[in-house]
């Protein structure tokens, strides 16, 4: 295979405890493993090393806790990536003090993401998080005067027990930081996790009232001056961001249909219609770098109508019109007009067609935020 | 064989008084069939009938007892065969009335008794299951003593599974029961009492000769309906078929008649000879008409030609089955049927779901309705879709119930009979302990879900008998159900207008819960004509959206929306609205068991 792929996801699976909510692949405690560990990847990527292009667009470091690795090794792995012109590392706030800010400021790291979740005291414990408010305010600052310029806030919302104004108040609390990106989640009850067992029936009950959270948050960001680029994202808008760009280059890439590799337990790869997802248990991961060999994986072939489906499924997550002629196999012609009567979707004429272009499944596909908010649905009514 | 050593008889009892058993125990005292080949209850050939204890096809065994010629004639046990009932005891000279002696005179043996006596016929009563602990044999007697007159003493007292008096009954029959009169040289008639289709030799009627003799090579016809065939062979079952040079007056037997088609040789037609014609049919042939009607569509569209090839098999062998083809804008393709009631309908719903395998969605029954249209036309109506919106007048069938409890149901069972729209006719003590109770009842109220509701009041103690009394002038309104302003064919019912807005109410809740929410607000209405009685709405979605997804997400989200697409498929359009299949099911169950 030539070496071609931009985008890199390393998976550091390392946390001080397990939040209760998260299904992630994680590892807990275990500091012995950072090293060896640590090695893995290294090696990993050593025998994916073809795959990449010489020059990579983005670099990931997602978790776990990436910033909860042994500080000597995190800085190990940083130093043995390709550089990139976007490297994110994902922190969690009681982790980013000033030496971990510098550290990774100093090993080319350029994006970070910060776990706040919340500002509420009783919800965080609700969601067991370590961390309290005033962590991600100070965690905040810490890279601010490390001379991080991108800094990006996850929320989450629909937390048991929260209400319209606990939700209200943290969107304040975030904004009130002025970070360049956020990422909002409602809380999902993930099958199988503790969290599920404790609250899901809790959930179940405020799920009808939560059904406006969403909406509420959406508007009140966009009117705070951000860009909603896709479902769950926001980034300061061009106008208030110096005309930067500040959405997040390695999302858009798997928004985009784009190729990228995966590194580490649980990561997931797609390439050329291909896609692996590696082991997610460390012991086997480790043993089988240890012998020079790939670990196992689990392979998924995706043939064009899977690609395509991808595409629209992703691409109508995003506020840039999708171009129907790639995707017009997929689609049904009726639900598209339909889902324009109901004012959930609208098309558009590219730059390149005539207006009339835009009749046929051709021009592209925007959906309008009533769509949006429903773009599961209106997805699985417009795929033929 | 002699008329004076010939003896017709049937055995009637209420379901589960031991008739079945009662017969296998004649067929081995006579020896007609061996201990080794005795299998339980020969005469219930149906699987279907073995499993509920319950007689469909009436069949008629030929035994011997100390000379004479006993043949015994089984009769459907249950309400909806009433006319099938009545054409085999027409058949017979006597009947042997079997009870419980523990359970006593029930709903249906007052029927079946009834309609013996109506046919002159001579009854030997007899107690059963003597040898059970709790059996009051005393109590059972002085009620059958009661029924049909007579002394306690002549009443039997047996117990058919261990044998005990089987013996004496079978001399009762031959000493009580008279033997058939007829005119052996008169022009031949015989009476077709039921008739089964074999795939091989065609129609086989049951029959029983009257007057003359039948032979096989015999040109004959239906004098009723006019059908003409030749006999193929005659003969007897002891307990199979057996050919016979002729069946003479007085006789019972087979005739194989090489028709294909069943509904040209109905029950009740008088069989006679081309050659030497009767001038007179015998009396009392009635062309039944299906009262209870229902749809019944494939769960899978692609059953559907299945469906509609058990349907051709069951008619075949059930000449009272009616159906035609019906299409449902919400159910898809399937078939209107009519039956003579509710057991009736089980037993076709069962045979379908059993013998061939078919999944089926079955509406909520209704009955037939007479209407006066504006013309001044009368119009039979066996679909609530069908009824016009604008009528003069609509009638609907009654029946006249029997139902029998212990004195203290009478109450709720009153309180049922009213909220039925019942009217009381009279009440009766059978005995200290028991009474029957006499209603007239419109059957529109029946055949949802009266009997249940009949056992639950009544701990399960009450037995039920009802027959048609015909067709009554009823205040019936037909109530359409809308979604999204769009009108649901396979919901409209004609329910009575007091009941009109609580049905709408219910339903419309129902419904609310069982649709999912769409992309717009969706009412959802009951109305008359253009007056609406009910409404409730499926307010809009605001949110269906996963929040978050990146590159390790999207082979689960995208399997989420594959599941997503694939459960839209199941949809029913109504219009706009997507209405999953359940919801229809939920709607058509609580019109079957949810009414209050």
């Amino acid at each position: 295979m030539s070496s071609s792929v931009k985008h890199l996801y390393l998976h550091l699976p390392f946390c001080a405890h397990r939040c209760g909510y998260c299904d992630f692949v994680t590892v807990v405690g275990r500091p012995r493993q950072h090293a060896a560990y640590v090695d893995g990847l290294l090696a990993e990527l050593e025998l994916e090393r073809e795959l990449l292009a010489p020059r990579l667009e983005t670099v990931f470091l997602g978790g776990g806790t990436p910033t909860f690795t042994e500080p000597r090794e995190l800085e190990r792995l940083l130093a043995g990536l390709p550089s990139a012109g976007e490297v994110t590392v994902e922190a969690n706030p009681e982790t980013v003090d000033a030496s971990m800010a510098a550290l990774l400021r100093r090993s080319g790291v350029n994006r970070v993401s910060l776990g706040a979740q919340t500002f509420q005291p009783a919800l965080l414990s609700v969601l067991d998080r370590v961390a309290g408010p005033d962590d991600v305010r100070r965690a905040f600052y810490h890279l601010r005067d490390a001379g991080f310029d991108n800094i990006s806030l996850d929320l989450i919302y629909g937390i048991p027990g929260q209400k319209p104004s606990d939700l209200d108040a943290d969107i304040e609390e975030a904004l009130a930081l002025r970070p360049e990106h956020l990422s909002c989640y409602e809380l999902e009850a993930k099958p199988g996790t503790r969290f599920t067992h404790a609250h899901g029936e809790e959930l179940q009950r405020q799920a009808e009232a939560m059904e406006g959270y969403f909406a509420c948050v959406v508007e009140t960001i966009v009117g705070a001056g951000y860009r909603w680029y896709e479902t769950a994202n926001f980034c300061r808008a061009p106008a208030v961001a110096g005309d930067r760009d500040l959405r997040s280059r390695h999302n858009l890439a798997y928004w985009q249909g784009r190729d990228y590799v995966g590194l580490g337990i649980g990561a997931v790869s797609t390439v050329k219609g291909k896609r692996w997802k590696t082991t997610p248990r460390l012991k086997p991961y480790l043993a089988a770098l240890g012998e020079g060999e790939r670990p196992l994986r689990e392979l998924e072939l995706l043939p064009e109508s899977v690609r395509l489906t991808e595409r629209v499924m992703l691409g109508l997550r995003l506020d840039e019109p999708l171009p129907l002629a790639p995707v017009a196999s997929e689609l049904d012609a009726e639900a598209l007009s339909r889902l324009e009567r109901l004012g959930l979707a609208c098309r558009t004429s590219l730059d390149s067609e005539t207006p009339a272009a835009a009749a046929g499944l051709e021009g592209a596909l925007t959906l309008t935020t009533r769509g949006r908010l429903l773009g599961d649905a209106v997805t699985a009514d417009l795929l033929a | 064989m002699d008329l004076q050593s010939i003896r017709n008889f049937s055995i009637i009892a209420h379901i589960d008084h031991g008739k079945s058993t009662l017969a296998d125990r004649i067929l081995e005292l006579t020896k007609t069939v061996s201990g080794r080949e005795m299998r339980a209850q020969v005469l219930d050939t149906m699987e279907l009938e073995r499993e509920r204890g319950i007689t469909i096809k009436a069949q008629a065994v030929r035994v011997n007892w100390k000379g004479n010629e006993l043949n015994l004639i089984d009769t459907p046990g249950h309400v909806d065969f009433t006319y099938e009932v009545s054409r085999s005891l027409q058949a017979c000279e006597g009947a042997v009335l079997v009870v419980d002696a523990a359970q006593g005179v029930e709903a249906q043996t007052l029927a079946n008794a009834y309609l013996a006596i109506e046919n002159n016929l001579e009854i030997v009563p007899v107690v059963n299951k003597i040898d059970l602990p709790q059996a009051d044999p005393d109590a059972a007697a002085a009620e059958l003593v009661e029924l049909v007159g007579g002394k306690p003493e002549d009443v039997l007292r047996i117990s058919a599974k261990t044998g005990e008096g089987v013996a004496e009954v079978l001399d009762a029959i031959v000493e009580r029961i008279p033997s058939p009169s007829g005119e052996p040289a008169a022009p031949p008639r015989a009476l077709v009492f039921d008739s089964s289709y074999d795939q091989y030799r065609g129609v086989v009627a049951f029959v029983r000769v009257v007057d003359g003799a039948f032979a096989a090579g015999e040109p004959l016809r239906a004098m009723a309906q006019g059908t003409r065939f030749e006999a193929e062979e005659v003969g007897f079952f002891s307990p199979t078929m057996k050919a016979a040079e002729t069946l003479g007056a007085g006789e019972v037997g087979y005739v194989i008649t090489g028709l294909k088609d069943v509904s040209r040789l109905r029950v009740g037609d008088t069989l006679t000879s081309e050659r030497t014609p009767a001038a007179e049919p015998l009396p009392g042939y009635k062309d039944v008409k299906p009262m209870v009607f229902a749809g019944l569509f494939p769960t899978d569209s692609d059953d559907y030609p299945d469906l509609r090839d058990a349907l051709e098999r069951l008619k075949l062998n059930d000449g009272a089955l009616f159906y035609e083809p019906e299409t449902s804008q919400a159910l898809g393709f399937g078939f209107r049927c009519g039956f003579l009631g509710l057991l009736h309908m089980e037993i076709v719903r069962e045979r379908l779901e059993r013998e061939f395998d078919l999944d089926l969605l079955v509406t909520a029954p209704n009955v037939a309705y007479r209407v006066l249209e504006r013309n001044g036309e009368w119009l039979e109506v066996h679909n609530p879709s069908e009824m016009p919106r604008e009528v003069d007048a609509v009638e609907e069938p009654y029946v006249r119930a029997s139902i029998i409890v212990p004195k203290g149901y009478v109450g709720p069972v009153m309180e049922l009979n009213n909220d039925r729209r019942g009217r009381f006719d009279h009440l009766e003590y059978l005995s200290p302990e028991r009474v029957l109770l006499a209603y007239e009842l419109p059957l529109g109220e029946i055949v949802l879900d009266y009997y249940d509701q009949l056992k639950s009041r009544t701990r399960g103690y009450a037995s039920f008998d009802y027959d048609l009394a015909g067709f009554r002038e009823g205040e019936l309104a037909r109530v359409d159900i809308l979604i999204a302003d769009e009108p649901v064919d396979a919901l409209s019912m004609i329910v009575h207008r007091d009941a009109a807005y609580s049905r709408g109410k219910a339903l419309v809740e129902r419904l609310r819960q069982e649709i999912p929410r769409q992309f717009f607000d969706v009412p959802v209405q009951a109305a008359i004509g253009s007056r609406v009685i009910a409404r409730e709405t499926i307010k809009a979605k605001r949110k269906d959206v996963l929040a978050k997804c990146y590159g390790g997400d999207i082979t689960r989200k995208r399997k989420l929306l594959e599941r997503q697409k694939a459960g839209k498929r199941r949809m029913k359009q109504v219009g706009a609205v997507e209405v999953p299949q359940e919801a229809f099911l939920a709607v058509l169950n609580l019109n079957d068991g949810n009414k209050k």
